[in-house]
């Protein structure tokens, strides 16, 4: 589904004329980025990146940054930052780690109530950028300050753990096979294959309906192309986890909620009213649009993501650590500008910020492999993230 | 008398538009010389190219000032010859002393340290010179606009002005205050000063003037002398230009009341005891095109813009009637609820997304039109958004042409078939046809004539009257926040709304 809608995404845009196709082309560079960066990787750590084991924890370690791009994502579109991020997740942990260990409450009430936690604070925060105008750099700066505050507070300093083993599941669990295969899971396989039929159904439908319509869409070969090496991609990737230990739990709620994202920007509404609030807010406005309601409900969305990754994080290192979530909004930022959106609002792609989102999480993983210095990967990654903000701005000004 | 300025065959072509034509003006020393002319006559325009804001090269003909022939590159080098321009908005910093901004750029300072104590005493000289009595470390935005343009103008003495240009400097000063400052405007002139004053208010220009030159269309028509200056003259002289097939025929074809607004009284946005509407009570008939006429302040756009969802103003009372019933315009989406859509003067600041395509910009303020369960069908918004390329003609390459890279008349096709597309009752166009060349003006004029003969309502704003006059069936005169005349087209001549306004600016100054 995911893909799927990326996928028709590249193709709905895909006219003839020139400025439809050189704004694919900043996602397809994207992606080739990507690639390049792996098959770098790939190279100098002979053969450990896409080894079955790495490759899964490569999505156990960014599913939380990835989570929280897709809120930072509308946030920025939206025309606004939260900085306050890294410390929500780090006080949502502490408080399901509270709950749960010494409270002993159910994890599922537990988790809800986490949830909306994070949509209370997204709404406190979002209260004072959308209705009285605080600009959202000072109001998240603020509630960055509070919230680590009261992660520290609320879990005396100390590290709370550890959580319930169903809780875990969350983070360290993967699909269940259903049909017994043992140094091979199926199931997850299987899902793999579905998907990659999906996609090419979707894909196929939606040309057809464009045919239909009288409207041309890209050249039958590449979408052929285009098509068969996006379910390679998906199928070999599929397999090689699949041959450790099946699909993370954590990458299907990952998949889920790029997909519903996807769709939120691409197809509704409520999408499109926030890239026009971004891009011109009184416009926006003077076309009837709820500009203060629309920028309460990205923080809100925000608080809710926020959350949802302070649990995954909490439960995949199985405690709650008053560090929790340091440092986190800052990866999630850059993922977001990586991904082609504009400081100024109005411009970026969910697929971009998640792609964003991975080519920072192979770099960590692939220089970890390496033995780089943590001093040096930081340098790096700025670089790369002010060359890709830098190439951007480059490419926009030459057209 | 000395000439201290010569302009001659000043030519300044925009993209698509010649906004000045051949036009000359000549300055003798120590004279207060008046501009006037309609709005978009081009008296800015040739006041920018003086100053340098326009750069030489980008005009074609001859500056000569004191004798030379100049080229200023930019306003620092005009006003290093003596040439100091006070625009419309003030340019003042609201943060800063009065000092600070008299200096501000042109600081007594030594390796880059002010001289604070130099700064203010040299300010409390210029305060008096203008006669005002404010310490020079008063903010400026405690003060009223009149103070504020008086302290532009000891900016400018503390530059050793020569030629000083005014540019509707008592567009929004009280008659006390635009009297002081004429009085000021005097007393330069004995001390050798030149001005240019640049007025629609010809009760002050006759006041104070020593000649006046009319611009009318980017050319000069005449300059008059002191004994040659009388209303009938220069109204004449202003607007005297014949309206040849510049607009499409129409057979009106007019209905019932569809649109009406009662007593309405809107108070400016941010000084809330300042009236800017004032009980103004018009309607719009089914069919029917009605102009707003009025000089540049007059509260056309504060009127719409406070009729359509409040956008403007607070305190706003006064009833609104649509097809005979009261109707809740307090927020925008209300107001389209309602049938009311309202396209913009400043297409670029208030009703493009510049950054984002034709298609996401025609659907946007009825997206409900494309959607279900606000999931859109993209099959639907194409189709949408073809069909008002179509119809409006909007030339690009294809919907997919980001709205910022149009030209100016293709981006307000895409702001009205945005408003078109949610199909409004009444449609208020608030200077439709601004910065556009004359094609697009016609084609825009044409879409009205469409969209009336449909059976929709148009209620237009619009400074040009020429305009007014060929597309409007009835027209309203404002001035000041109030309505002072109404006439049907047919009856309607630029002399006649000239003088309505006039009338009333003579009765409120």
């Amino acid at each position: 589904m995911t893909i799927e809608t990326a996928a028709t995404q590249g193709k709905k845009d895909f006219k003839t004329d020139g400025s439809a196709l050189k704004g694919n082309f900043r996602e397809y560079g994207l992606v080739l980025a990507l690639i390049l960066i792996m098959l770098f990787f790939q190279f100098t750590t002979s053969g450990t990146l896409f080894r079955p084991v790495n490759l899964t924890n490569l999505v156990l370690q960014n599913s939380y940054i990835i989570i929280m791009a897709l809120g930072m994502l509308l946030v920025i579109v939206a025309g606004h930052i939260d900085l306050s991020v890294g410390s929500v997740s780090g006080f949502v942990g502490g408080l399901a780690a509270v709950m749960m260990v010494q409270w002993h409450v159910h994890y599922i009430p537990a988790t809800i109530i986490c949830l909306i936690v994070g949509g209370a604070i997204g709404a406190a925060q979002g209260y004072w950028v959308a209705y009285h105008k605080i600009p959202s750099f000072i109001v998240t700066l603020a509630g960055m300050l509070v919230f680590k505050g009261l992660a520290l507070w609320l879990l005396g300093g100390q590290s709370v753990g550890p959580f319930p083993a169903q809780f875990q599941l969350l983070s360290s669990g993967f699909i269940p096979d259903f049909f017994g295969g043992t140094t091979f899971n199926i199931t997850s396989m299987l899902i793999g294959i579905i998907l990659v039929a999906l996609m090419i159904y979707f894909s196929i439908r939606g040309r057809a309906k464009r045919e239909k319509h009288g409207y041309e869409g890209e050249p039958f070969a590449l979408f052929i192309a285009k098509n068969v090496i996006i379910a390679g991609i998906i199928l070999y990737l599929t397999y090689l986890l699949s041959s450790y230990k099946g699909l993370p739990n954590v990458l299907i709620v990952m998949s889920i909620l790029i997909a519903l994202f996807v769709f939120v920007t691409k197809r509704m509404t409520i999408g499109r009213r926030i890239y026009a609030m971004g891009g011109n807010e009184k416009a926006a406005k003077l076309s009837g649009i709820k500009t203060e309601r629309l920028t309460f409900f990205t923080f809100v969305n925000m608080g809710v993501l926020a959350a949802l990754a302070g649990l995954i994080f909490a439960a995949r290192l199985n405690t709650a650590t008053p560090k929790a979530g340091l440092g986190f909004e800052l990866d999630v930022i850059a993922a977001v500008f990586i991904g082609g959106a504009s400081a100024m609002g109005g411009v970026g792609q969910v697929m971009g910020a998640v792609i964003g989102a991975f080519i920072m999480g192979v770099m960590n993983n692939g220089m970890s492999i390496m033995g780089v210095n943590i001093d040096w990967q930081q340098v790096i990654k700025g670089l790369v993230l002010l060359a890709a903000v830098v190439f951007d701005v480059y490419n926009k000004n030459k057209a | 008398m000395e000439t201290i300025l010569e302009m001659r065959n000043i030519t300044k072509t925009f993209p698509g538009v010649k906004a000045l034509n051949n036009v000359n003006l000549s300055v003798r020393k120590g004279e207060i010389h008046a501009l006037v002319g309609e709005n978009g006559a081009g008296k800015s325009t040739l006041m920018k190219v003086l100053s340098g804001v326009y750069p030489h090269g980008s005009y074609e003909g001859e500056i000569h000032y004191n004798g030379e022939e100049q080229h200023f590159r930019d306003i620092g080098d005009s006003e290093r010859k003596g040439i100091i321009i006070i625009h419309q908005e003030l340019a003042l910093v609201p943060l800063l002393s009065i000092a600070e901004n008299i200096f501000l750029g042109n600081e007594p300072a030594k390796f880059g340290i002010i001289d604070w104590h130099i700064a203010e005493s040299r300010t409390r000289d210029l305060l008096a010179k203008v006669g005002l009595k404010e310490d020079p470390l008063t903010l400026i935005t405690n003060l009223g606009v009149g103070k504020q343009q008086l302290v532009e103008i000891a900016k400018a003495l503390s530059k050793e002005v020569e030629l000083l240009i005014l540019d509707e400097p008592t567009a929004s000063l009280n008659e006390k205050d635009s009297d002081a400052l004429l009085a000021l405007l005097l007393e330069f002139k004995a001390q050798g000063i030149s001005s240019i004053l640049i007025s629609h208010k010809l009760n002050e220009v006759g006041k104070v003037a020593d000649r006046i030159t009319v611009l009318r269309d980017g050319a000069t028509i005449e300059t008059l002398d002191k004994d040659q200056i009388s209303e009938d003259r220069i109204v004449t002289s202003m607007v005297g230009r014949q309206l040849a097939d510049r607009f499409p025929q129409r057979e009106p074809n007019i209905g019932e009341v569809v649109f009406e607004v009662k007593d309405w009284v809107v108070h400016h946005h941010i000084h809330g005891d300042r009236t800017v509407i004032n009980g103004i009570n018009l309607n719009v008939r089914k069919g029917e095109v009605v102009g707003i006429a009025g000089l540049m302040g007059a509260g056309r756009t504060e009127f719409a813009m406070s009729v359509f969802g409040k956008a403007y103003g607070q305190k706003i009372s006064g009833e609104v009637f649509v097809k005979g019933k009261k109707v809740d315009v307090s927020t925008i989406g209300k107001a389209v609820d309602n049938g009311i859509a309202y396209v913009t003067e400043d297409r670029k600041t208030y009703g493009l997304n510049l950054i984002d395509h034709i298609k996401h910009n025609t659907t946007i303020a009825h997206l409900d039109g494309v959607s279900k369960n606000g999931v859109i069908d993209d099959m639907a918004e194409l189709k949408v958004a073809n069909e008002y390329r179509r119809k409006t003609n909007i030339r690009s390459s294809s919907i997919y042409q980001k709205t910022g890279n149009l030209s100016g008349g293709n981006q307000q096709k895409v702001v009205l078939s945005k408003w078109l597309f949610a199909n409004p009752d009444l449609l208020i166009l608030d200077e439709p046809t601004r910065g556009i060349d004359v094609g697009a003006k016609y084609e825009i004029y044409s879409i009205i004539n469409q969209l009336v003969s449909e059976g929709k309502s148009v209620l237009m704003i619009s400074s040009e009257m020429p305009e007014l006059l060929g597309v409007c069936d009835r027209i309203y005169v404002m001035n000041q926040g109030r309505l002072v005349g109404e006439m049907p087209a047919a009856e309607a001549s630029q002399e006649k709304i000239m003088r309505a306004i006039i009338r009333a600016e003579g009765k409120a100054s």
